[in-house]
């Protein structure tokens, strides 16, 4: 099959079941009858599918995490594990949480 | 602050009478001494300093949360926290210029009057702590976990109570898990200072919690003056959250969802 612009050969691929024919000269692309809405399906249908699960928040201790004030430490509210927190944590136990 | 004779036996009352909850006193009235008043109470085993994994959050939200349930005893002066607060704040004035210290005054003016101690606090008023930290729980007797130390019980905002540890996890003092562990612990208890499980909690904490974070950084910054050395990595993140909190408004009680209980 000949390019219907400039003639040159067209080459025949096949996407998602839908042939389509692509011009090896200008590239351009014919679709048969029916084929434009094929792809527009398969199109939708891509979108409608649902986004990969989110990866699960970080919860240390098996904890969901927990709701903070605005003003919160960043480490505070989410996740709150790593070496600073920890270390932050032993220094501050046995004084702080100890007193008025 | 100097203690009313009439209201620490009040509070020595509530003490006797909470078995379970409360350590109670060995004897029932103080005594005076050498011009000071004297309370005697049986020996506990406090809480581990060194080591962290054995605090007893849950016993600590569960014992809360049956104080907050108790009938409010007759004559019962009000809670200190908000006392101690506006203490520790006037104690920092006093300790002279501190890089640190703006901050900390600034996120304290911007509290409501009640949590400053000069007006009552709003909303339904509960049997309170009022100074809970890890040193006020001993294991009684019995081998039970108890609060001690009943200075500044009260009637008062029970959620004053949680928001010391609120400030600790908020400062990132605490970890969430044990943060969540003392907070079940308080709800499965049914404490009313918090609405039930699920809903946020930060609208009832989160006037107090800020309160309690500036009264431990005005302490901290006080020590740090009066020894000549700066703030450690714990009192600098305490301070931090008292700039933080400038540019975050104080969400008012009334819009608390324990109000629309």
């Amino acid at each position: 099959m000949q390019c219907p612009k400039c003639h040159a050969p067209m080459h025949t691929y096949n996407r998602n079941g839908v042939q389509i024919e692509q011009c090896n000269g200008c590239r351009g692309i014919f679709l048969d009858y029916g084929e434009l809405e094929s792809l527009t399906r398969l199109e939708a249908q891509w979108g409608q599918q649902p986004p990969p699960p989110p990866a699960p928040p970080a919860a240390p201790q098996g904890y969901p995490a927990a709701q903070a004030p605005a003003w919160g430490a960043p480490h505070g509210g989410h996740g709150g594990h790593g070496g600073h927190y920890g270390h932050k944590r032993h220094k501050s136990f046995g004084h702080m949480l100890f007193s008025s | 602050m100097e203690t009313d004779p009439a209201d620490l036996a009040v509070r020595m009352d509530v003490a006797a009478r909470m078995p379970g909850v409360l350590l109670a006193p060995s004897a029932p009235r103080a005594a005076r001494l050498h011009g000071r008043l004297v309370t005697f109470w049986p020996h506990g085993t406090p809480v581990d300093r060194d080591d962290p994994d054995s605090a007893p959050w849950e016993a600590t939200g569960a014992l809360l949360a049956r104080l907050h349930a108790a009938p409010l005893p007759r004559l019962l002066p009000p809670m200190r926290g908000p006392a101690k607060a506006a203490r520790a704040v006037a104690r920092l004035r006093a300790a002279g210029p501190h890089p640190a210290a703006p901050p900390v005054l600034r996120a304290w003016a911007a509290l409501p009057s009640w949590a400053r101690g000069e007006a009552p606090a709003p909303g339904p008023r509960a049997l309170c702590h009022g100074d809970l930290h890890l040193g006020q729980l001993v294991r009684g007797p019995g081998g039970r976990w108890l609060l001690i130390d009943v200075d500044d019980l009260g009637a008062g905002d029970p959620a004053w109570d949680l928001a010391r540890p609120a400030a600790w996890f908020a400062c990132g003092l605490l970890s969430p898990g044990e943060w969540t562990r003392f907070l079940d612990a308080y709800r499965g208890a049914g404490g009313p200072a918090v609405p039930g499980n699920g809903a946020d909690p930060w609208p009832a904490l989160d006037i107090p919690a800020r309160a309690l974070t500036v009264q431990t950084a005005a302490l901290a910054i006080t020590k740090a003056v009066a020894a000549d050395r700066a703030p450690d990595e714990v009192e600098q993140a305490l301070v931090d959250a008292c700039a933080r909190m400038s540019g975050v408004e104080a969400r008012p009680p009334e819009l608390a969802p324990d109000a629309t209980k």
